[in-house]
């Protein structure tokens, strides 16, 4: 007996220490970013254009940048995902065309960024001649966020239970009314989460949009969707690596900037998340 | 009474996979009885309802042959909604939306198209009414309906089904969850309704079904064994396995 409660405390242990080391990762980076950054952060480094070789000034353009490439991401990367998942786990049948579909989700997320970036580069850049633009920038990025997206609306749908459908077929609803209003409204705190994991990673990419759409240096605002722009993640590599005598603080400070914008979307989807939850009630 | 054909099966066979779980199906169903099918596990009769209003082809392994009539019209040259509309359906366990009751019987009529508001209310008050739950819930109608007690939901459903104005509605054992009192007032429920619509009882509670059915069907192994007055099938079954079944010595 005391052997058990002895293993039992050492299991307690080493499996709180694991869960606790996953913290540390996390924890420190943040810190050390802050610590090293905040202090370049201000308002005018947040509202301003670089200016001299980028050693002054702020990183407006880069933050509008990134946040019209999120927008863009999302507007090309949202419906197409959110329906081709709602075809394969409400519509699709079971045979070699969807099971086909599946295995080329699966597959488009194993692929690394940077392929993305190139492939891109062909075939929105060259090929169809938009040119390195915010719209092309756009596509590249949408069509990496588009698994997770697939991948987390098929599981929030999945999750809906069975019996909602029933009884919607049973009194003569047809499909897209059962899918529009005894699915849908339950699997949107799942599909929000899944797409808004996806749009954080996006922002944060520097491979797909460093063909595509990314400035090296461009101190104004862009004038339209063909328009090249600076974006957060580009700029830092640039100023980290291919500038010298930058200091390192800016760097630092737009790292942090960087984290700052990915905590907020994460924020915005946590409280829409806890909005729709207050509904479901089974 | 006058019997009039409602529902008609012919020579209804249904499959899942390759297992056969209907077997040459003849049955005919009066307009306004209340037909009792009572049998064992695995005995056909769940699937026998949802082949009425083609519930089972949620499955995609199940398929059939034969032939299905309401009132006169094979059901193959109706749509889904229409005959769904037509042929409603009460689950074994009580399932509500997680909305309000409110919403829960107005789904219906609004993918019906019904979109006045005032008429709406007053379809949901009235299939309230009919299923008996009117006075206990029409101050909170706004409840979420997961939060009423198992034999009110089931009430609910009833009034779900009613509220879409169907012709036929059946039940596939709708008390099984259900405490005695709960059961005594779905009963009671569908006593009332006997006037108005045709209604199919699948129960595994031989008792219930001897309260409630008119007449009463007896299957066994996906086959129909003997069809009579509810009364005559429990007191004289001409069939030595129905004389079992009701007896008690087996199922």
């Amino acid at each position: 007996m005391n052997a058990a409660k002895t293993r039992e405390k050492v299991a307690f242990y080493i499996l709180g220490l694991a869960a606790l080391l996953v913290m540390v990762p996390i924890v420190m980076t943040i810190l050390y970013i802050v610590k090293n950054g905040i202090g370049a952060v201000s308002w005018q480094f947040i509202t301003e254009s670089p200016r001299n070789g980028m050693e002054e000034g702020g990183i407006f353009p880069a933050i509008v940048g990134t946040i019209l490439l999120i927008i863009g991401t999302m507007l090309f990367s949202l419906p197409p995902g959110v329906f081709s998942a709602i075809y394969l786990v409400e519509y699709a049948k079971d045979n070699t065309f969807t099971r086909l579909i599946k295995l080329s989700v699966v597959n488009l997320s194993g692929i690394p960024s940077v392929v993305y970036g190139l492939f891109g580069f062909t075939l929105f850049v060259v090929f169809l001649r938009l040119g390195t633009s915010i719209l092309a920038g756009s596509l590249t990025l949408a069509i990496m966020s588009l698994p997770v997206i697939i991948t987390a609306t098929k599981e929030a749908l999945e999750t809906v239970p069975a019996s909602f459908r029933e009884i919607s077929l049973s009194l003569g609803a047809t499909k897209w009314q059962t899918v529009r209003y005894c699915v849908l409204p339950y699997a949107l705190p799942g599909i929000l989460t899944g797409t808004v994991l996806s749009l954080s990673r996006a922002a944060g990419e520097t491979a797909p949009i460093l063909f595509t759409v990314a400035a090296f240096y461009l101190p104004r605002l862009p004038r339209s969707v063909f328009d090249q722009v600076m974006a957060l993640p580009y700029h830092l590599y640039v100023i980290s690596t291919q500038v010298p005598n930058m200091p390192m603080k800016r760097s630092f400070a737009t790292a942090f900037v960087l984290i700052a914008l990915v905590f907020l979307m994460n924020l915005v989807s946590i409280i829409l998340r806890a909005h729709f939850r207050k509904k479901k009630q089974w | 009474m006058v019997a009039e054909t409602i529902i008609k099966t012919v020579n209804l066979n249904s499959y899942f996979g390759s297992a056969q779980v209907l077997k040459n199906l003849n049955l005919t169903i009066y307009k306004n009885e209340i037909l009792g099918i009572i049998g064992p596990a695995n005995s056909g009769k769940t699937t026998f309802l949802r082949a009425l209003n083609r519930l089972n082809y949620l499955d995609a392994a199940y398929s059939q042959d034969g032939q299905i009539f309401l009132a006169g019209q094979d059901i193959t040259n109706l749509s889904d909604t229409i005959l769904r509309k037509k042929i409603g359906i009460i689950f074994a366990l009580p399932q509500v939306l997680p909305v309000s009751i409110y919403d829960n019987v107005a789904y219906g009529p609004k993918v019906h198209g019904i979109t006045n508001k005032q008429a709406v209310a007053s379809v949901v008050e009235n299939a309230l009414k009919k299923a008996y739950l009117w006075d206990e819930v029409k101050d909170r109608l706004a409840l979420p309906a997961p939060k009423l007690s198992g034999g009110q939901q089931q009430r609910l459903c009833i009034a779900r089904t009613l509220a879409v104005e169907p012709d036929v509605i059946l039940y596939d054992e709708p008390c099984s969850g259900l405490d005695p009192i709960s059961t005594a007032k779905v009963e009671d429920a569908m006593q009332q309704l006997k006037e108005n619509y045709t209604q199919i009882l699948v129960t595994n509670n031989t008792k219930q079904a001897a309260r409630v059915s008119e007449r009463c069907a007896f299957f066994l192994m996906g086959e129909l064994i003997e069809i009579d007055e509810t009364s005559a099938l429990f007191t004289r079954p001409k069939d030595k396995r129905t004389d079992d079944y009701v007896s008690g010595r087996f199922g």
